[in-house]
């Protein structure tokens, strides 16, 4: 399996704190591979450095070979990493469609003045905009409120629409902050389904940072776990469940909470 | 959400029949000719509105559209009266200038959000007066004066449009053609709003952070909308020069800038057409209070408390007409 996202020994200080701490992984092309850690691990920190929302202090992340570290969010998200946010950060005003419509800026063919001229490529634009929006929310199972306020709807479907905004950038890569926090076990394993069809049906990688360590384990290829910052162990779930230094630093000495 | 419904059509026309027939009668019906300068007053104050709209819907509030104002009100000026340009030409880069300007600045200041931003606008205005005194090109407190009328324009030695100086009725000129541009400038809002441009300003006002993830180049998009906003406010400083044939520094004041954003909050920030008709009602209001005296601002201040304590959403939240909803929610 090749490597398609490397970080590469990535340190992050806030004054003199260091949040992240020389860590170093790869993730495979179709992989998924989940960032786990105790609370103030480092875990949301390394996720804004590998999406560029904020600077490295030192060190690099490389997607496909070339650094995209220290570059401006947008232009990450162009070469196709994409990151979704926690919880209630979506466009609160617009309806779901119309959300994953505007969400499709990376697809667009025609300049933003095309736009406003109504040119021949903007509106063969429009139209496979809305295909597109109409496939992609036949995907996530969400047609059926595609014309609901985006601020009404309940969280687990909140969620679901992140994630479908994320994804009608046509991203390579899609990192998934927090996927599965504040859902029931039922909540859990659609989303935990739906995370996997996304990642086998759409060809997309995935790298998820989460608290929810059934979920974890059921849905992720590899592991890879931080502790104060540094990365503590990396592996397939089971072998990060046998792991001593895990059982120890992150789960404390009780096995039934790892979900075994 | 880009079609125009037949409802819309009726609206816009009934509107335009409005203001290029049915003023003109009424007008020459009660004999108030003196209307015609307030009109065209309103209709070239609406146009810098616009602008501020504009700012408003990538959530920037702006109180600094008085600066360009003034700077598209001298670089018209000094053209006109100075180097002896068509009027028509110096509008144009009246525009122009006004944007350039508002690059230069809306690169810095355009990170701040909220209140940091307007404090920032704010201050523009006094900037750009406390320039034009101080500058030998804008003749200092003393102004541009006598700048001539617009001239005639003639394509391949035809003449399309004669000079104003050789009109029976300047006053009936002046209206037509501040009326026209400004139904241009909000034909065009209205299209920018409800093209890409808009959805994508739409996204930045609800989440600059999302509309990044998404591959939205914010800063971008940041700066086009403050040059379109600013090239407006050009615009309408340009008329007003032309109209009231002078500039001086103090033609546009802070006090106007506020007004400017006034307006906007007046009409319905969630309407494209709402700075128009808050335009019309801040600027006519005032007027009609003027019967009151001493007491004009204070009638008038309370009343905009409670228009914008009752009507938080503007005018047009009253459903007057759905003709100027924007966004197409």
């Amino acid at each position: 399996m090749s490597a398609l996202l490397e970080v590469c020994g990535v340190t992050k200080k806030f004054g003199g704190l260091t949040a992240v701490n020389d860590v170093s992984f790869d993730v495979g092309q179709n992989e998924i591979l989940s960032v786990i850690g105790p609370n103030g691990a480092g875990k949301s920190t390394l996720f804004k450095l590998i999406s560029s929302f904020l600077r490295t202090t030192s060190g690099e992340v490389l997607y496909e070979g070339k650094r995209i570290s220290d570059l401006k969010p947008h232009v990450v998200a162009r070469l196709g990493v994409v990151r979704t946010f926690q919880e209630t950060t979506i466009f609160k005003s617009m309806t779901v469609r119309e959300s994953v419509i505007v969400a499709q800026h990376l697809r667009a063919k025609a300049s933003l003045a095309g736009y406003f001229w109504g040119t021949r490529t903007a509106r063969a634009d429009i139209a496979a905009f809305g295909r597109y929006a109409d496939e992609l929310l036949e995907f996530m199972g969400m047609s059926a409120m595609a014309e609901e306020l985006a601020s009404n709807l309940p969280q687990g479907h909140l969620r679901a629409l992140g994630i479908a905004i994320g994804l009608a950038t046509d991203p390579k890569v899609l990192l998934l902050d927090e996927p599965f926090a504040g859902m029931n076990p039922e909540e859990t394993m659609r989303t935990v389904n739906l995370v996997r069809s996304v990642c086998d049906a759409r060809g997309v990688t995935i790298l998820l940072v989460e608290h929810d360590m059934p979920a974890v384990m059921n849905i992720s290829d590899r592991i890879v776990v931080l502790n104060f910052g540094e990365k503590i162990a990396e592996g397939t779930p089971s072998e990060i469940q046998n792991n001593e230094k895990v059982i120890e630093a992150y789960l404390g000495s009780a096995d039934d909470e790892v979900g075994i | 959400m880009n079609g125009v419904t037949s409802k819309q059509l009726i609206g816009f026309g009934i509107f335009l029949l409005a203001i290029f027939v049915g003023v003109p009668i009424v007008i020459a019906a009660t004999g108030r000719w003196d209307f015609y300068f307030t009109l065209t007053s309103v209709a070239l104050l609406s146009i810098a509105s616009a602008g501020v709209w504009l700012t408003f819907y990538i959530g920037r509030i702006n109180i600094g559209q008085g600066a360009f104002a003034l700077i598209g009100a001298y670089v018209s000026a000094i053209l006109v009266a100075k180097a002896g340009v068509s009027f028509w030409i110096s509008l144009l880069v009246a525009g122009l200038f006004a944007a350039v300007v508002s690059v230069l600045i809306g690169l810095p200041i355009l990170r701040l959000r909220g209140v940091y931003f307007a404090m920032i606008t704010l201050v523009l205005t006094q900037v750009v007066t406390l320039v034009a005194l101080a500058l030998p090109i804008t003749n200092g407190a003393k102004g541009i004066t006598s700048i001539p009328l617009p001239g005639g324009i003639s394509l391949l030695g035809l003449q399309i449009l004669p000079p104003f100086d050789s009109m029976a009725d300047t006053k009936l000129a002046f209206y037509i053609m501040a009326s026209i541009l400004m139904v241009l400038t909000y034909l065009a809002l209205w299209r920018l709003v409800n093209s890409r441009l808009g959805h994508i300003c739409r996204s930045m006002q609800q989440n600059e952070e999302l509309a990044s993830s998404i591959g939205v180049n914010i800063a971008y998009i940041r700066i086009i909308i403050f040059a379109i906003s600013s090239f407006f406010g050009g615009i309408g400083g340009a008329l007003f020069g032309s109209i009231s044939q002078s500039v001086y520094p103090s033609s546009f004041q802070v006090t106007d800038s506020v007004n400017f954003m006034l307006n906007c909050f007046l009409g319905g920030l969630g309407y494209v057409f709402g700075p128009m008709l808050g335009t019309l009602t801040l600027y006519f209001g005032w007027d009609l209070l003027f019967t009151l005296g001493k007491y004009q601002l204070l009638v008038y201040s309370v009343l905009l408390i409670l228009v914008i304590r009752f009507l938080p959403n503007g005018l047009l939240s009253l459903r007057l007409g759905k003709l100027g909803k924007g966004g197409g929610k």
